[in-house]
């Protein structure tokens, strides 16, 4: 989708006086971008023998990429799960909003549904790339129906499914056609879960388990199946035992395909997990973490009431944590992760030479102070404004 | 020869460096005026480097107008690879600085027909109009470049292939393989060398110390290449105390005494933004130095 005609004639930007992050450190060292791609200037310098075209200072800044969420329902008045009569707009606003947060690429989530909102929503959420107008999608995450019931948390009860004997063609008969679809989330111990499992990978969907009783043997099975991740580690499913950990146990577990990485989602806001819990997953498994904001259409407004898909949900106050990581694996996991999760960390999550151009200027606190996809300026906070 | 005898590397790095910026920046460079700089690669001018990068960061030496010329490359190392000439100058010293890639020149490994490379780059130094100042190193073994001992002392730009001591002392840069370190490379003549109007050797550490004294104390002889330029009318050797162990303390002590007149060629340290300074206040200078 980014144009390659005319890409060597295109300006050439140095972003200089910064810290990059790369190789899982933060470097000295100039980004350099072309075409909406990160360029090697070595390269520009030896064979092109050509300079930048411009230079932009960044004070010293951070600069990481773009931050990739793969569950967020919603927010600012939206709710993804909700079939209304402008749903593009909705997605629209989304991402918007969130190019403030740092977030240049995002799987709208829907939550548990009946299948006539998935047969009008899901259509209507096509992936799309960033740019000035917002973060892109990268397709949908669709959390249920096919959840536990004892584990559905905020999801509905009256429209929770289980797989009939048709199992693949139950799922198509309730999502409706896949195109869109990038994430499913379900529970492994769910009859017929594995041959749905097995299409769904098949076809380039990442299946996730959540929302589960499941045993540490049948999500270990789930993932021989194909399933990759685990939908916020911890929350809706059975605890940590140490006699039976549980999905949790995937984390640390030697039955896994060899070479195969399980990440799982983390909602690091210090609420959903403790953060000792946090830290100990992150401890036994950094490579494989994943944080999520698993937002809610109430993300941005005030407090009150506001639906989450056919609930209504209270909102009273939010808090945001860190998780007490190393800075470099903090912002790994919100974007190198991610894109690794979604096999796309070829050109997304990472400021390796021919990557998109996502990127986020931070401060030492980590507060974004502007984003960038594909090398354009689409956000920036007012103090930076000149 | 001046043999300029610093006590520790740093202070060794530091004086070279602000010999070659007062070098440029008297030389006055312009548009139609370019200083024609030679360059080395390795561990010793790594100092010279940082400094150079400091004066430039610092806004007194600009290299808008400088056109560089390295000694040397591997044949045969991909030009990415990075343990590459071109990958250490580009890390080391390009990348920092605001030199344009055209004015830039390294000899290319992978050139179809090596030979005719390195007669291009003759050419290039000529059409440049010669080098004003050559940097360069010394082996353990003597050699200036990659001119390894037996190279003729009127060579000029080749293909040579790497003395054992070479491929030894480079192991340390390919995993302390033998296999990995290339064993021929491209460099510049002792002649080519010798044509530049000043030549200003760096060598610090005492693993250095035997080949300078066979190469200021001994004859010239084509063993220890580094030897030719007795017969340079403008050479500055500049060392460490290390590097100065094997050599007659009678040589020593006459050197350290000159330091003082030597000393005058850094100090005053001339700086681009006083040349502005004075091109601005435009008054005519009473005499021309």
């Amino acid at each position: 989708m980014r144009g390659e005609q005319g890409a060597a004639g295109a300006r050439v930007l140095q972003f200089t006086n910064c810290r990059i992050l790369r190789g899982g450190k933060l470097l000295r060292e100039d980004l350099w971008v072309r075409g909406g791609r990160i360029l090697d200037p070595e390269k520009l310098f030896f064979e092109e023998r050509r300079v930048a075209d411009e230079r932009r200072d960044c004070g010293g800044r951070i600069l990481a990429p773009g931050f990739i969420d793969v569950q967020i329902n919603g927010g600012f008045g939206v709710d993804f799960s909700q079939a209304t009569e402008n749903v593009c707009s909705g997605v629209a606003l989304v991402a918007r909003r969130i190019l403030s947060h740092g977030v240049t690429s995002f799987c709208p989530t829907l939550v548990t549904s009946p299948p006539e909102v998935y047969h009008k929503v899901v259509p209507q959420i096509p992936v799309k790339s960033g740019g000035p107008h917002g973060a892109g999608v990268l397709g949908l995450h669709l959390e249920g129906p096919f959840i536990s019931r004892e584990k559905r948390g905020a999801h509905p009860e009256a429209h929770l499914r289980s797989f009939e004997a048709n199992a693949f063609q139950d799922l198509l008969a309730t999502y409706g056609p896949l195109d869109n679809v990038r994430i499913v989330t379900l529970a492994p111990e769910l009859g017929h879960s594995h041959e749905v499992i097995r299409e769904l990978t098949a076809r380039g969907i990442c299946v996730s388990l959540g929302h589960s009783v499941a045993d540490l043997r049948a999500a270990e099975d789930a993932v021989w199946s194909g399933a990759t991740f685990i939908t916020h580690l911890f929350n809706a499913m059975l605890p940590f035992h140490h006699r039976d950990p549980g999905i949790v146990g995937l984390l640390t577990s030697d039955r896994l395909p060899a070479g195969r990485c399980i990440f799982y989602g983390m909602i690091a806001d210090g609420t959903h997990t403790n953060p000792a819990a946090l830290r100990i997953a992150h401890r036994a498994h950094p490579q494989g973490l994943v944080l999520v904001t698993d937002a809610i259409p109430a993300l941005g407004l005030g407090n009150g009431r506001h639906t989450l898909g056919q609930q209504e949900v209270e909102v009273d106050g939010l808090t945001a944590y860190v998780a007490g990581c190393s800075v470099e694996s903090a912002l790994e996991a919100a974007s190198l992760h991610p894109a690794q999760l979604l096999g796309l960390e070829k050109s997304k999550g990472t400021l390796d030479f021919g990557a998109d151009a996502d990127f986020v200027v931070l401060d030492d606190s980590l507060h974004v102070q502007a984003t960038y996809i594909s090398g354009e300026l689409v956000w920036q906070a007012e103090a930076a404004r000149q | 020869m001046k043999l300029i005898i610093l006590e520790h590397y740093s202070q060794a790095s530091e004086w070279a460096a602000k010999y070659i910026r007062n070098r440029i920046i008297q030389f006055n460079p312009g548009p139609e005026k370019y200083f024609t700089l030679g360059l080395p690669t390795g561990s010793t001018p790594l100092g010279c480097y940082k400094k150079l990068i400091e004066y430039y960061k610092n806004g007194d030496l600009p290299f808008k107008y400088v056109k560089t010329f390295n000694m040397d490359e591997y044949v045969g190392l991909p030009r990415d690879h990075p343990e590459s000439y071109h990958s250490f100058m580009w890390n080391n010293f390009f990348k920092h600085i605001d030199i344009h890639p055209e004015n830039t020149h390294i000899l290319d490994g992978n050139a179809v027909d090596l030979q005719a490379e390195c007669d291009a780059f003759e050419e290039k130094i000529k059409a440049a109009g010669g080098i004003e100042l050559f940097v360069g190193g010394i082996g353990p073994d003597g050699h200036i470049a990659f001119n390894e001992p037996g190279s003729s002392l009127v060579s000029r730009t080749r293909v040579k292939t790497l003395a054992m001591d070479t491929i030894l002392a480079n192991a340390r840069f390919f995993d302390g393989e033998l296999t990995k370190v290339p064993t021929m490379a491209l460099t510049v003549g002792v002649g080519t060398v010798m044509d530049a109007r000043e030549v200003m050797i760096l060598i610090t550490g005492a693993h250095k110390a035997f080949a300078l004294y066979k190469a200021i104390e001994e004859g010239v002889n084509h063993m220890w290449t580094v030897s030719a330029f007795q017969q340079h009318p403008r050479t500055v050797f500049v060392c460490d105390e290390d590097a100065t162990l094997e050599l007659k303390v009678k040589t020593v002590k006459y050197f350290k005494g000159l330091m003082l007149v030597h000393n005058k060629l850094v100090d005053p340290l001339y700086s681009i933004k006083e040349k502005e300074t004075e091109k601005s206040q435009s008054s005519k200078k009473p005499y021309s130095d």
